[in-house]
């Protein structure tokens, strides 16, 4: 009980006080998953709509490969990342091996199943004499994909909020890929991490109390304008 | 309408934005030597809290930046063995040997000790506390089939762990014996948790006992429990990606008398005494 409270009082002293180095950590994690999630919606978003509304050959299969991405265990796109992108994998001239650009990548790779899986089930959702109605009032194609995303928005905000919920959240390859280094690559989740096997939970849990305050804040916006345009 | 796509055009505008103010920054150093430095070291020299107040001064000193990997001894020499660290600080000899054998590591260099210690449960329940050796204190612990945690990671406890098995002639298994597979830090908390008992290094261990409830050193200073670090650089002529002549600088600082002055010194006022003991002439 001692450990909540002092936790939580000193998760609000860092808070206040701004300590720079929980700042940095929190500005860091922030611009990543931030960066990362908005990558994935500009890919995912246009691919599930794709996924969604063509007809192919081996459709089903794609859409069961997406629905598994989901469940991605960042641990192993950490582990794949880390093998491309080390000194001497395929990718090793890029150097970017434990750079905050390293855990974009992993992120991006996290996040983007997602939001795809996500999309195509918002716009499979539609009413399908919806496409007829669009397509026969003469919509060009780009309009027909922007009043589809329009019809969907409710849903496809669902999408954003649970993309930026699995990468904001994920440890295993932020640590693999970022290395967890100080003023560096540090973020809120890697840092708990540390902060436990280095026996301060009291540290620890104010940095996990950041990670919630700072994911409930960027969710709450989204849901605002999610619920404001639903109407 | 409009005011919604705004609103949402903002909002990317913001998220896109920090995606490069994110990024830009490990190009702002002008590139005249190869500033980055990857130290691949064991959990124990950062969670003692020796990195933190070591690298500060040499990085202020130097203008380099060092980039440390923390993981098990294991892992740290496997980094240097496929070239991907520039510098590797251990505390493993009879696994560093092969890469300093091999020619992968070189500059191979003695560069400081502590101990390992025994811990366990404050009762004793398998009687170590006055054993004649680190050994024979397993052989009790084995015997009693008391609680034993294990690393299980191959870093440089684990190795020292399972060096002490053998010279006790024992293979330990069985439902008394877990191996947690983490750091020593997670191990000690896990090991204080269910009561077990536990092989550290006396650095971590002093930095948690605080949170460390029921349990007490119960064994300490056999010879055998000598816990031997050493700092070596890459080889260049292996891997020309290495920053040799970082790796060069470091170990050069960690062996001057500032850094020597801040190794010795470490843990003294927070501990009463120093957590590391140079072994530098």
């Amino acid at each position: 009980m001692d450990t909540i409270l002092t936790g939580l009082s000193e998760a609000f002293k860092m808070i206040f006080q701004g300590d720079p180095e929980v700042f940095r950590v929190t500005l860091l994690t922030m611009q990543i998953s931030g960066a990362a999630t908005v990558l994935s919606v500009l890919t995912g978003i246009p691919l599930g709509i794709y996924l969604a509304i063509k007809s192919f050959p081996g459709k089903s299969f794609l859409i069961s490969l997406v629905n598994t991405g989901m469940g991605l265990p960042p641990t192993v796109v950490g582990l794949w990342v880390s093998i491309f992108l080390w000194r001497y994998g395929p990718f090793g001239y890029l150097n970017i091996m434990y750079t905050p650009i390293a855990m974009l990548i992993a992120q991006f790779i996290i996040a983007s199943p997602i939001v795809t899986a996500f999309t195509i089930a918002a716009i499979q959702n539609l009413n399908p004499k919806l496409h007829l109605q669009i397509q026969a009032l003469g919509a060009s194609r780009f309009q027909y994909y922007l009043l589809l995303i329009r019809e969907a928005k409710f849903a496809l905000t669902a999408a954003v909020i649970a993309g930026f919920g699995g990468v904001i959240s994920e440890v295993g390859a932020s640590m693999m890929v970022g290395g967890n280094i100080k003023g560096y690559t540090r973020v809120l989740t890697t840092a708990t991490v540390m902060e436990v096997s280095k026996g301060n939970f009291e540290i620890a849990l104010a940095l996990g109390t950041i990670l919630l305050v700072l994911a409930y804040s960027v969710t709450l916006l989204l849901t605002i304008l999610q619920q404001r345009e639903g109407k | 309408m409009k005011r919604k796509s705004i609103i949402s055009l903002a909002l990317c505008l913001i998220l896109l934005a920090s995606l490069f103010t994110g990024c830009g920054q490990p190009k702002e150093e002008p590139a005249v030597k190869n500033i980055d430095i990857i130290l691949a070291t064991t959990t124990s020299t950062r969670d003692s809290g020796l990195l933190d107040v070591l690298l500060p001064v040499f990085e202020k000193e130097s203008g380099y930046k060092v980039k440390t990997i923390a993981v098990g001894t294991g892992a740290a020499l496997e980094m240097g063995n496929k070239g991907e660290a520039d510098v590797l600080m251990t505390h493993a000899p009879a696994s560093e040997k092969p890469l300093v054998d091999e020619g992968y590591a070189i500059d191979y260099t003695l560069l400081m000790h502590n101990d390992y210690i025994i811990v366990g449960p404050t009762n004793d329940p398998a009687g170590i506390k006055k054993s004649a050796s680190a050994s024979a204190a397993l052989g009790l612990i084995a015997n009693k089939k008391s609680l034993f945690l294990s690393r299980g990671d191959k870093s440089g406890t684990h190795t020292k762990e399972l060096e002490l098995w053998k010279a006790a002639s024992l293979q330990p298994g069985g439902s008394w014996y877990q191996e947690t597979g983490s750091g020593m830090g997670d191990t000690l908390n896990i090991a204080a948790e269910k009561k077990g008992y536990s092989l550290t290094d006396r650095a971590t261990y002093l930095n948690l006992k605080q949170n460390l409830k029921n349990m007490e050193v119960l064994y300490e200073g056999d010879t055998t429990l000598f816990n031997i670090y050493h700092v070596m650089s890459v080889n260049p002529a292996k891997f020309s990606k290495v920053n040799y002549a970082g790796a060069k600088d470091f170990i050069k600082f960690l062996l001057s008398k500032s850094g020597q002055d801040i190794i010795t010194t470490y843990g003294k006022d927070k501990f009463g005494q120093p957590l590391f003991f140079s072994d530098v002439k």
